[in-house]
């Protein structure tokens, strides 16, 4: 053992990098710096060579060239003779869409089933043990299409839907479920319609407004107002009220068959449906495992000591448990929703045009630009894992735990 | 005293009243169904909702499932079958009936040999014999077709038990060689089979000569010597470096920088003299057979062995107070995680090749196992850092003021632990990963689902899915169920552990 | 004790990284004893496992032909499930000796991409398949139509194109392999079904009711199937090249695998045939194989005309007709270059 307590006298020597802790981790660091370094430039120098054998450079211009495919789901205006760009950029926003909508689902349906497994109802709670390991122990590529063959087998065809076939619209001839998709009615915009929105934005508005006042006057004097019907009714009647007043500015476009397939209204296709349904369902079993495990994490003495309050049942979930319960559940909830993001890249099996299809697929694919795309592509879910994570460590500093 | 009560009272009862039975509703299966099924109107309602709802689903699912056909040669058969019984719906379980062979191995070949020999030895002796059929110099259409007829004679469960012993000798093998990580109570000494299995598990799968495995099972024991035996004389890093050199001595060709060719890497020499002495081994098996639910296991299990070493040093490097370091793995970790697997998949499979020296060539088997070994290592990484923060500082400090430094600290004394607490968080891991195996179909490797694809271009079962979706379904819950109840009995058993 | 498992997997890694590509691709095969042929990962008639996990297709045939010429032996074929994305950049990489996989040849994937394609053994076009009872005669009536299409291949590209200039609106449903192609159309999921002729036949041949489907009559683009090797190396295009020039002249002479090895003992009238069969010159040893190659090659998967009416042949359940890939002598276009 060296005695480190009698730190050397005469100056630096060399072994001092290697056996004298103060300067060892900056050797350490050095050497792996250099050997990061190596590494790196072995890799670049290695794909540069192999690329010049292949007779092929790494360029970006190829996503300024037309791509001439076409895509289903687009959310901005795109045709076959736009950019190779722009279609990722379809990609990128079909993407974001069935990971927000998953996520929503999701969690419904996740804290749904999570609570209802620790429902008293034996064949509920069981149901729901079940639904959550038939859910997690079998992988989500299978999930997505089995869901997907359901969702094409079972929904009936448009052409069932003419007369004489055994299918109809349902919610007074708006909505038809077809194995296409969903159709359901369209919003026109007309002259007056923007005052519509902006009453009843101005009125949601309202509400936080409401509810903050009702909650600082309950503090302050102990009284509670009504505060569910005031927003429920702040919520309708404004913005139901100018709409009429305006002359009933917004309409619905409703689906019609015709042709070969239903026009008008909009199209939710089948594999966006079958996608975000089995994203959802996979996901919700993880998230029922979270929220159950949230719930138990809070310990029995605190409904307890909620009732020896005269604290209402509803109250003590409301205002004791679940505060308390977010703080467990809320972080392994967005990590699984990074998961759901990162998962809907096998949007690949049901055909659901998402970034790696259009960019990381058919782009790739047309163009044999396969280094590029994948980088693009990575670098497009990194960026979007880190904007997440970002948010769960703002809520991890948010909620943690004042230590004295 | 009882004087005095008979006189004081007009009876009083000598004997004890049988407890009376409770109210009907009170007790037996009465008294459970209201407690747990009816104990408020909602709870009724719920339990009402859910009996139709399991109703309605299995009065589907179940005559579908049980009126399945079994014998058939292929799915236009099976609707005649079901139209001449006349069902209304009925599932062609014959396809998995002919093919589960091929979705657990996909095109791994079984050892036709053995089979001969074993089963069909009278038609092989009227075939001319062993050479003549299985020989160098056979007729290799006549073999294809001489094969073919003694499968379709033998049966399906012969060839599960006696064709693929060698992928069935190396999963019982894994089995063994987990067993002693997962239970602390068997002997420590079953760890040296842990170790070598690595090696019989390739033999076995692979093939090819024997000494193969052997020699670089040797050559790393030999390396690894070199160090210890220097280290003891002239210090741990003279040690190290000592077997570094010795490492690439025998594996690779170091010199190859400076030019020089010829006797260095060692192995090969060592591999073609022993070869040439005694030539010992099993047929060699490419890669490129390698399918269905086997080639799950293959990846899943390896990935998850050869992860935990790097998951180690990346969640010890996440921890070290040196920033460059950390720096390293925190963006090593957070890049593997950031991105989907089926990207680094594809990275695997379109551009590996382009990052490895001109000239070298893996075969995409090894190319999928190297990306999802980096793979899970970043998750592997992260689990164990749970584990290390879940060690109470205390130990850290016990281990300071031990005066051990810091890689004795680890090894002795903060790794041991955080690893044990690691564990089911390691089978959750592996349980994800294995769920996430499936994805290789879309690089193009035979996974079951792949396999799936495979079975529905034949003519013959053209068109069928849902028996082969729920086939593979079944198979992956089966694993992962048991794997999952595993990890939660650990859990328990752990917690008892340290409270 | 973990480090060490690492190590070994790394050492593995080592010793398999050590093949040279150095060698040619013909050296390379040899030493390896078996030809590594890219192929579809299921496609009926063309290639399909059966029971046994043997490949058989019309495809495969000429993989197995191209192993017969440099191996001698039909079996010696590792067949490399590819899917539409992956397979010019295992071509490309090595991971594959050659592509056959209904890969259609054009001027990029010739040029930019880096690879050769080697003849054509079939050729095929575009087409559309509608349910019969829609009442759909042309394509030109499929305005606003419902359209499955297989993601990464040249149809994608036809498909806009042919929409666009007819002016017509469609909904692409993109599928990713043709099994799910099959089950969305088979739904309804899709009014229309495109792809490759051949393949629309061979996926129609399967259908429960065969006469519920038509094909249109329009072809909306030439589609010429290949096998694809990587570009440089032109040996061994030459030996895959000429295989498939070999099976077609085979054909055109009469020669099959019945009666070849007889043709194959002396020198007949035909001296281009005494070449072919190495019976006279020494054509073999130009190409580096033997004389009798393309004899082996006959003698083991037949003439062009036997493979197609083996596998996909109009008494097959594919069914398809011969077309454009009759011999140039009975109108179609497969002509083989002479052997001088």
């Amino acid at each position: 053992m060296a005695d480190i307590t009698d730190a050397p006298r005469d100056g630096f020597r060399l072994s001092q990098l290697l056996y004298d802790a103060r300067y060892r981790s900056m050797t350490i660091q050095v050497i792996a710096a250099i050997l990061l370094m190596l590494m790196l430039v072995e890799l670049v120098d290695n794909a540069v060579t192999n690329l010049a054998a292949l007779g092929k450079d790494i360029r970006f211009s190829f996503l300024w060239s037309t791509s001439g495919y076409d895509i289903n789901q687009r959310l901005i205006p795109y045709t076959s003779q736009d950019t190779h760009a722009r279609a990722a950029l379809v990609g990128i926003l079909n993407t974001l869409l069935v990971a927000f909508l998953g996520c929503i689902l999701a969690t419904v349906i996740g804290v749904l089933a999570g609570v209802m497994r620790l429902s008293k109802n034996w064949l509920v709670a069981r149901i729901m043990t079940f639904y959550v390991e038939a859910m997690r122990n079998t992988p989500l590529l299978i999930w997505i299409l089995i869901v997907f063959a359901v969702m094409t087998e079972a929904t009936p065809q448009p052409r069932e839907f003419r007369e004489g076939g055994g299918a109809s619209m349902i919610l007074w001839d708006s909505v038809a479920i077809s194995n296409r998709g969903v159709f359901i009615p369209k919003p026109v915009w007309a002259e007056g319609s923007g005052l519509v929105v902006a009453v009843f934005l101005l009125s949601i508005a309202g509400i936080f407004v409401l509810r903050r006042f009702a909650r600082k006057q309950q503090e302050q004097t102990g009284k509670q107002l009504p505060v569910f019907w005031i927003s429920l009714g702040l919520f309708f009647v404004p913005a139901l009220l100018t709409f009429f007043v305006m002359g009933r500015p917004i309409s619905l476009e409703m689906p019609e068959l015709g042709g070969f397939n239903f026009t008008g209204g909009v199209q939710i296709r089948n594999s966006f449906i079958a996608l975000w349904l089995a994203l959802a369902l996979y996901t919700s079993a993880f998230i029922a495992e979270i929220v159950r495990s949230g719930i138990l994490a809070v310990s029995k003495g605190q409904t307890e000591a909620a009732f020896a309050l005269g604290i209402q049942p509803n109250r003590t979930m409301q205002l004791i448990i679940l505060p308390q319960a977010l703080r467990v559940i809320v972080p392994p909830l967005i990590s699984q929703y990074l998961n759901l993001t990162k998962n809907s890249s096998l949007a690949i099996a049901v055909g659901y045009m998402d970034v790696r299809s259009t960019l990381g697929g058919i782009t790739i694919n047309q163009t044999g630009r396969e280094l590029e795309g994948m980088l693009l592509l990575g670098i497009f879910y990194l960026i979007t894992s880190l904007i997440i994570s970002a948010f769960m460590n703002l809520y991890n500093s948010s909620v943690k735990l004042k230590e004295r | 005293m009882s004087d005095t009560h008979a006189q004081s009272a007009a009876f009083v009862r000598r004997e004890m009243v049988p407890p009376a039975a409770p109210p009907p509703g009170e007790v037996g299966p009465l008294r459970w169904v209201r407690e747990n099924l009816m104990s408020s109107w909602f709870n009724a309602i719920l339990t009402v909702v859910s009996l139709y709802l399991i109703f309605m689903i299995l009065s589907d699912i179940l005559p579908w499932t049980l009126n399945g056909i079994w014998n058939a040669g292929s799915l236009s058969e099976c609707r005649e079958i079901r139209n001449a019984r006349e069902l209304e719906s009925a599932a062609c379980w014959a396809v998995i009936n002919e093919r589960w062979l091929q979705l657990l191995f996909g095109f791994y070949p079984t050892d036709d040999r053995l089979l001969a020999s074993w089963f069909y030895a009278e038609e092989l002796a009227a075939a001319g014999g062993m050479e003549a059929v299985f020989g160098l110099a056979a007729d290799s259409t006549a073999r294809i077709e001489f094969v073919g007829e003694m499968k379709r004679s033998l049966g399906n469960l012969t060839l599960f038990f006696f064709g693929y012993w060698r992928p069935l000798l190396a999963l019982v093998l894994l089995v063994v060689a987990v067993a002693p990580v997962l239970y602390g109570s068997l002997p420590r000494k079953m760890l040296l089979f842990s170790l070598a299995y690595p090696f019989i598990a390739v033999f076995l799968l692979w093939g090819g000569s024997v000494w193969g495995p052997v020699t670089v099972a040797a050559g790393l024991v030999a390396a690894i010597l070199v160090g210890r035996v220097v280290g003891g004389l002239w210090g741990m890093l003279i040690g190290l470096l000592s077997a570094i050199a010795a490492f690439l001595f025998i594996f690779f060709n170091p010199l190859g920088i400076i030019g020089v060719q010829g006797l260095f890497p060692i192995l090969p020499h060592v591999v073609g003299m022993l070869d040439q002495i005694m030539p010992i081994g099993l047929p060699a098996i490419d890669s490129d057979d390698f399918g269905g639910f086997m080639l799950a296991i293959i990846i899943g299990t390896s990935g998850i062995v050869l992860s935990l070493p790097l998951g180690i040093v990346l969640a010890l490097g996440r921890q070290s107070d040196m920033p460059l370091i950390r720096w390293i793995c925190v963006s090593f970790i957070e890049v593997i995680r950031g991105v989907p697997l089926i990207v680094w998949l594809f990275t695997a499979s379109l551009l590996l090749n382009y990052f490895l020296p001109p000239g070298t060539d893996f075969d995409l088997l090894l190319r999928v196992i190297i990306m999802v070994t980096l793979f899970a290592s970043a998750y592997l990484a992260e689990v164990i850092r749970g584990g290390l923060a879940a060690l109470p500082k205390g130990q850290y400090e016990a281990a300071d003021s031990l005066g051990l430094d810091y890689w004795k600290s680890m090894q002795l004394v903060i790794l041991p632990q955080a690893l044990k607490i690691s564990i089911p968080g390691i089978v959750n891991t592996f349980i994800g990963l294995f769920k996430d195996t499936t994805l290789v179909v879309f690089i193009g490797l035979r996974d079951p689902l792949g396999l799936t694809n495979a079975i529905r271009a034949t003519g013959e079962w053209n068109g069928i899915y849902w028996e082969l979706y729920i086939f593979v379904a079944l198979l992956f819950f089966t694993f992962c169920f048991f794997m999952s109840r595993y990890s939660m009995y650990l859990e328990r058993k752990l917690a008892t552990d340290h409270r | 004790m973990k480090k060490s498992v690492f190590f070994g997997a790394l050492a593995i890694a080592g010793l398999t990284a050590g093949v040279a590509t150095a060698q040619s691709t013909l050296e390379q095969v040899q030493e390896r004893g078996t030809l590594q042929c890219g192929s579809n990962e299921g496609l009926a008639g063309f290639a399909a496992p059966d029971a046994n996990g043997n490949w058989e297709g019309f495809d495969v045939a000429l993989c197995r032909a191209i192993a017969t010429a440099v191996l001698g032996d039909p079996q010696a074929v590792e067949f490399v499930p590819l899917t539409s994305q992956t397979r010019f950049t295992a071509l490309a990489a090595g991971e594959v000796d050659v592509l056959v996989r209904n890969s259609t040849w054009t001027f990029s994937r010739d040029t930019d991409l880096g690879l050769d394609f080697k003849g054509v053994n079939y050729y095929d076009g575009q087409a559309f398949m509608v349910r019969s009872d829609l009442g759909v005669s042309s394509a030109l009536e499929l305005d606003g139509a419902t359209v499955c299409i297989q993601t990464g291949t040249t149809t994608e590209l036809n498909l806009a194109d042919f929409f666009r200039v007819n002016n017509m609106s469609y909904e692409p449903v993109p599928v990713a392999t043709n099994a799910e192609g099959q089950q969305q159309y088979l739904a309804g999921a899709c009014d229309v079904y495109t792809t490759d002729m051949s393949a629309l036949a061979a996926t129609r041949a399967t259908f429960e009711n065969v006469d519920e489907h038509v094909i249109l009559p329009e072809i909306v683009s030439k589609e010429p199937l290949g096998p694809v090797v990587r570009h440089g190396d032109n040996e061994w295009g030459d030996i895959v090249g000429w295989t498939l020039m070999g099976l077609v002249a085979a054909e055109e002479f009469g020669v099959t695998s019945a009666n070849v090895r007889e043709l194959a003992e002396a020198p007949t009238d035909n001296p281009q045939l005494n070449r072919m069969l190495g019976t006279s010159g020494d054509f073999g040893p130009m190409i580096g194989l033997s004389n009798d190659w393309l004899v082996n090659v006959i003698a083991a998967v037949g003439n062009y005309g036997e493979i197609f009416e083996e596998n996909i042949g109009e008494n097959t359940p594919v069914g398809l007709a011969r077309g454009l890939n009759a011999l140039w002598t009975e109108g179609g276009l497969q002509y083989a270059m002479p052997f001088n």
